[in-house]
């Protein structure tokens, strides 16, 4: 019973993810593109709870749907968008461009599936019973092991914000 | 039933739909968009392998994965909009001044 609810949700978050990332490569208005990959990040932040990573999931839906898309909502609505809409969408190599992605896709795929005994396992919600809460465990690692990329991880984003107000910014003529 | 190997083919297929999308479209924010597409399905394939070895550094490398992507997200937009400022479209097409 566990299994099929749990086969059912991955299904379901999986068709959802490759459906909208799909649509978010072919809209021909740059805002729906947008609110389409904020669905298919939604999914993925689904599958991240499936795979018992909660404070991934937790993080990617604040910083990834909640800052970084509405930055890029922001983007767009300072970018003209009206005008955008007229002009052709896919660049002249669009046919080239597919048979390379499939190409790559089925590379991937065989790859995947010739070495499939060795990933095979694994993938269940398996660590109900006997952790501790997953935030905690992550948070326990990211102040010991990881200290050092944590902080410089913190001085990156000083960084980057700097950069943005000053690339951004007026000109002051 | 379902397996490691699923999340990494899915991760796969999202991967190679970013990549489609940033060799197909001319906006150049919605390349942007197929660009945090494919960090996204890296982290699939992160969080997916530390599920498999019960291991949490799979995890923090997909929060780094994450930091870094909005940091990258952030002054990627601003020097879009430095750009919109200056040449007033946002088609990679039209931005060739470095063209000889």
């Amino acid at each position: 019973m566990e299994a099929i609810l749990h086969a059912g949700l991955f299904y379901l978050l999986a068709a959802i993810l490759v459906v909208f990332a799909v649509l978010t490569i072919l809209a021909r208005n740059p805002v729906h593109s947008a609110v389409y990959l904020i669905s298919a990040l939604l999914s993925m932040a689904g599958l991240f709870f499936l795979l018992g990573a909660e404070f991934v999931g937790a993080v990617q839906i604040l910083v990834y749907v909640g800052g970084i898309m509405v930055l890029f909502l922001f983007v767009l609505m300072l970018v003209n968008v009206g005008e955008i809409e007229k002009e052709r969408r896919a660049s002249r190599q669009w046919r080239t461009a597919i048979v390379l992605g499939c190409v790559l896709a089925i590379e991937l795929v065989y790859l995947l599936a010739k070495g499939a005994g060795i990933f095979s396992g694994g993938g269940g919600a398996s660590l109900v019973e006997e952790r501790t809460l997953n935030t905690e465990a992550v948070g326990r690692l990211l102040y010991t092991e990881y200290l050092l990329p944590f902080e410089i991880a913190s001085i990156l984003l000083l960084v980057a914000m700097v950069g943005a107000v000053v690339l951004a910014g007026r000109d002051s003529r | 039933m379902i397996d490691t190997s699923h999340y990494l083919v899915l991760s796969a297929i999202v991967f190679s739909i970013g990549v489609v999308g940033v060799l197909t479209r001319r906006n150049i924010i919605i390349i942007f968009m197929s660009i945090e597409l494919m960090l996204n399905a890296v982290n699939l394939n992160l969080v997916a392998f530390a599920n498999r070895l019960q291991d949490l550094n799979g995890q923090i490398f997909a929060i780094f994965v994450i930091v870094v992507a909005a940091a990258e997200a952030a002054v990627g937009l601003g020097i879009v909009i430095a750009l919109f400022r200056n040449k007033k479209t946002v088609n990679v097409d039209e931005i060739d001044i470095m063209k000889w």
